[in-house]
């Protein structure tokens, strides 16, 4: 019993210790939404599953929490788990923490989307021409990136703007690489890795390649997209459409 | 190199990055810059035609990068390198593509295995299969996953076993023509073990063999009652595949409960067996068992080694196997039979063996529950460190575990659903699995060496001593030099002809993987996991920056 008070101060002391106060309307960055999709998949996704409502009572897409509203309580209940249930404490540090809660309040704007996810699977496929670069499932190009679980990491917002407008969305980890060799031959493709002295990619050819920056004439990290603007190409309907595909997408169920 | 070898291989830069076909896994010797397979061809030799490292020069060998694995669990995993790509597995199931020269990271998959996993001797992996694009792990959840190889994203994901009853895998896959094949581990909890074939592009189950059989199955009257139902047979690591004769050879477990063998009468076949299947349907075509009726935990958790060469005057196709019971076996591959065996490290189980290479056992030799002293302990005179076989010099290099023992002691037995299933206690001085930095060790409680064993005499040929233990895996090449490492945290290139050290570097972390080699831009590099990382080497050149 002691120990058992001496956890809960010091949990408390640490709860005033450590959290920054969060306004919480505020708005999260898009790399902490990645972040937390990442850290969601290795820590929360085996018990409160891929749509964040496996726990009887919980529901991340719908905004509902058992002992939680604020950013705050989540951030305290990430940290020290709820005693008495399976939800363990974490020794997540603050931004790890931020980050998954950016991303938890992300699920619940992401919503399904109001298309028809079929149709807008036609469209990707078919008029979209989208697995020319992209991959969803093992179909398509490697080139872009997979989106074969866009819809568990994005949110219909997002996705819409990425569609619309790719230019002014793209991601700095799908930034693609222009590489001249020594010999004058032109590499381009999306990167995979950098450090001070090597850049990895992959090709247009799908092929794994690194370069010492030493060794190649110019390398140069390109700003642009060759994503085209799908304002133009598709409908409004047709455009709903397809982010309703994309959110639908999931990936592997790995359990 | 013969001129053969380097017409191929000036032939082959057509084929860079193209798919690994299961024509290429059959000929890996047309391609020793790759190291493609898990034992490196599929007789598992750990043999490489590379002959850029020699014995004069081995002392030029210099680091060229590490990789540090963010995981504390063992390192324990074989990489492939596939054309200037290499794959490694980092404990417990993560899968990271490198550049082979310089280490640089093209990707990495995270997975995280259910909590449900039960692993009896650590959450760890040894390594990965490819064909075509698709890389194949087992994990210690018992799952069977499909990676892309480019782009390091899961393509299917199947579950092999229960891992809250036990079941895991560690051992790298087998891909045999179309199939993945694979093992489950989990004897120390009482599984039923089996050895499934699936689908390399659908992750659908072929077939599947039952290493303890049921009723109806040959083999099951060697269970008394329905000791079967939690009979073991463990496959921890990977089997070797034939093309000629067109069968997958397998090292199957001990049987369950480990060291109470009182519910399960009889052989208990396939425990601690050789086995040989037909890969496209799975069926038995021979076994041949080591240890009838285990009693100590001896599985035969040894990659089978397969060669051809003269047996008495005779070309034959042979199985070598040095087993973790401390006898040295030779086998004819084409039939299971027996036709060689003696004792490489100090054994006091068996007198010896029968004409057909059956134990007869020593009197008083069961373990008791006041214990019973038993050589060799219970990691046995080997354990599921890969062997290697030179075709140079026609010689077997093992790792072992000289003058060990344990005492053995007898424990109650009792199946109940995810727990321990042992029935025992074997205590020795030795730390099995790994020990600290502190080294206080004496021969008393027993001490590695690399041993060279003459297949066709069991002669042992040499030895090359260390004062601890050895877990590490052999590789030996074309320029007759072997490289190997141990607990101490040694990596070694020794003289593969008399065991001389060529050279050493202390890597700071037991060695428990198999060494690997590979050519990139006309270079030979050597590459081994100690501690937590990986290390690769290469000869220092004189322009190097």
């Amino acid at each position: 019993m002691k120990s058992g008070w001496s956890f809960a101060m010091r949990a408390i002391l640490l709860s005033v210790l450590c959290f920054r106060p969060i306004p919480s309307q505020q708005r999260y960055l898009s790399s902490d939404v990645e972040n937390g999709s990442r850290l969601y998949r290795n820590n929360c996704f085996a018990c409160h599953g891929p749509d964040g409502n496996s726990i009887p009572g919980v529901d991340f897409r719908r905004g509902q929490f058992k002992r939680a509203s604020s950013d705050e309580d989540l951030l305290r209940v990430i940290a020290f788990g709820v005693p008495g249930t399976a939800m363990p404490p974490t020794n997540m540090n603050d931004s790890a923490r931020l980050a998954l809660v950016a991303y938890l309040r992300s699920m619940h704007e992401s919503a399904t989307g109001s298309g028809d996810a079929s149709r807008g699977r036609a469209l990707f496929e078919g008029k979209g021409g989208c697995l020319g670069c992209h991959r969803v499932d093992g179909k398509g190009s490697r080139l872009g990136p997979d989106l074969s679980e866009v819809g568990a990491i994005r949110t219909a917002a997002y996705l819409e703007r990425s569609l619309v407008a790719p230019a002014e969305s793209i991601l700095p980890e799908h930034r693609f690489v222009r590489i001249v060799t020594r010999e004058g031959t032109v590499i381009t493709g999306r990167r995979l890795n950098e450090d001070t002295h090597t850049i990895q990619l992959i090709d247009s050819e799908e092929r794994l390649r690194s370069f010492a920056k030493a060794d190649v004439r110019e390398y140069k990290l390109l700003t642009t997209t060759t994503m085209p603007a799908y304002q133009e190409k598709f409908s409004p309907v047709e455009l709903t459409d397809v982010v309703t595909y994309l959110l639908s997408l999931k990936g592997l169920d790995s359990q | 190199m013969n001129l053969q070898a380097l017409l191929l291989i000036l032939w082959l830069p057509g084929g860079l990055s193209a798919q690994v076909t299961w024509d290429r896994l059959l000929h890996p010797e047309r391609e020793p810059q790759n190291w493609l397979t898990y034992s490196g061809s599929n007789s598992s030799q750990r043999y490489s035609t590379l002959d850029q490292i020699t014995r004069d020069n081995a002392k030029n060998l210099e680091m060229q990068w590490i990789y540090q694995a963010r995981s504390l669990e063992k390192f324990e995993a074989t990489p492939l390198v596939v054309d200037g790509v290499m794959y490694l597995t980092e404990p417990p199931n993560n899968v990271v593509a490198l550049d082979a020269k310089t280490g640089a990271i093209f990707w990495v998959y995270e997975y995280r295995p259910s909590g449900d996993a039960r692993p009896c001797c650590g959450a760890v992996n040894r390594g990965l299969a490819i064909l075509g694009d698709t890389l194949f792990m087992g994990t210690i959840d018992a799952r069977l996953i499909a990676i892309d190889a480019k782009a390091g994203r899961p393509v299917w994901s199947v579950r092999v076993g229960d891992p809250k009853v036990g079941y895991s895998i560690t051992h790298a896959p087998l891909v045999v023509k179309d199939k993945v094949i694979v093992g489950v581990a989990g004897a120390e909890y009482g599984i039923r073990g089996f050895i499934a074939a699936y689908d390399a592009s659908t992750g659908k189950e072929v077939w599947r063999f039952n290493t303890v059989p049921g009723p109806g199955e040959p083999g099951h009257e060697t269970w008394a009652g329905d000791s079967w139902q939690h009979g073991g047979g463990s496959a921890w690591v990977t089997g070797s595949y034939d093309a000629g004769l067109n069968l997958l050879y397998w090292g199957v477990g001990n049987p369950g409960a480990d060291w109470n063998g009182d519910n399960r009468k009889g052989d208990n076949l396939y425990s601690d067996c050789a086995i040989a299947l037909d890969p496209d349907t799975g069926k038995l075509k021979w076994y041949f068992q080591f240890t009838p009726h285990d009693e100590y935990d001896y599985d035969a958790v040894q990659v089978p080694v397969l060669m051809d060469g003269n047996w008495k005057g005779s070309p034959r196709k042979m199985m070598l196997w040095a087993n973790r019971n401390g006898f040295f076996y030779v086998l004819d591959r084409t039939n299971g039979k027996f036709l060689y065996g003696a004792p490489f490290t100090k054994q006091t189980w068996a007198l010896g063996l029968d004409e057909a290479g059956r134990p007869i056992r020593a009197a008083n030799s069961s373990p008791t529950p006041g214990g019973t002293l038993i050589y060799p302990g219970v990691q046995g005179g080997t354990n599921w460190y890969s062997p290697s076989y030179s075709p140079r010099t026609g010689l077997f290099y093992i790792s072992s575990w000289q003058d060990y023992s344990m005492n053995l002691a007898k424990m109650p037995a009792e199946y109940s659903d995810g727990q321990r299933y042992t029935g025992g206690a074997p205590r020795s001085p030795t730390p099995t699995l790994q020990r600290g930095p502190i080294n206080t060790w004496t021969a008393e409680n027993g001490w590695g060496a690399v041993v060279a064993m003459d297949p066709s005499t069991g002669e042992k040929k040499w030895q090359f001593k260390m004062t601890d233990v050895t877990g590490s895996g052999i590789l030996s090449t074309a320029s007759d030099v072997i490289f190997t490492g141990g607990r101490e945290g040694y990596f070694y290139a020794l003289d593969a002809r008399n065991g001389g050290m060529l050279w050493k570097a202390a890597l700071g972390g037991q060695v428990a993987m198999g060494p690997i080699t590979y050519r990139i831009d006309g270079r030979q590099y050597v590459a081994v996991g100690a501690g937590h990382a990986l290390f690769t080497f290469a000869s220092r050149q004189p322009d190097q920056k």
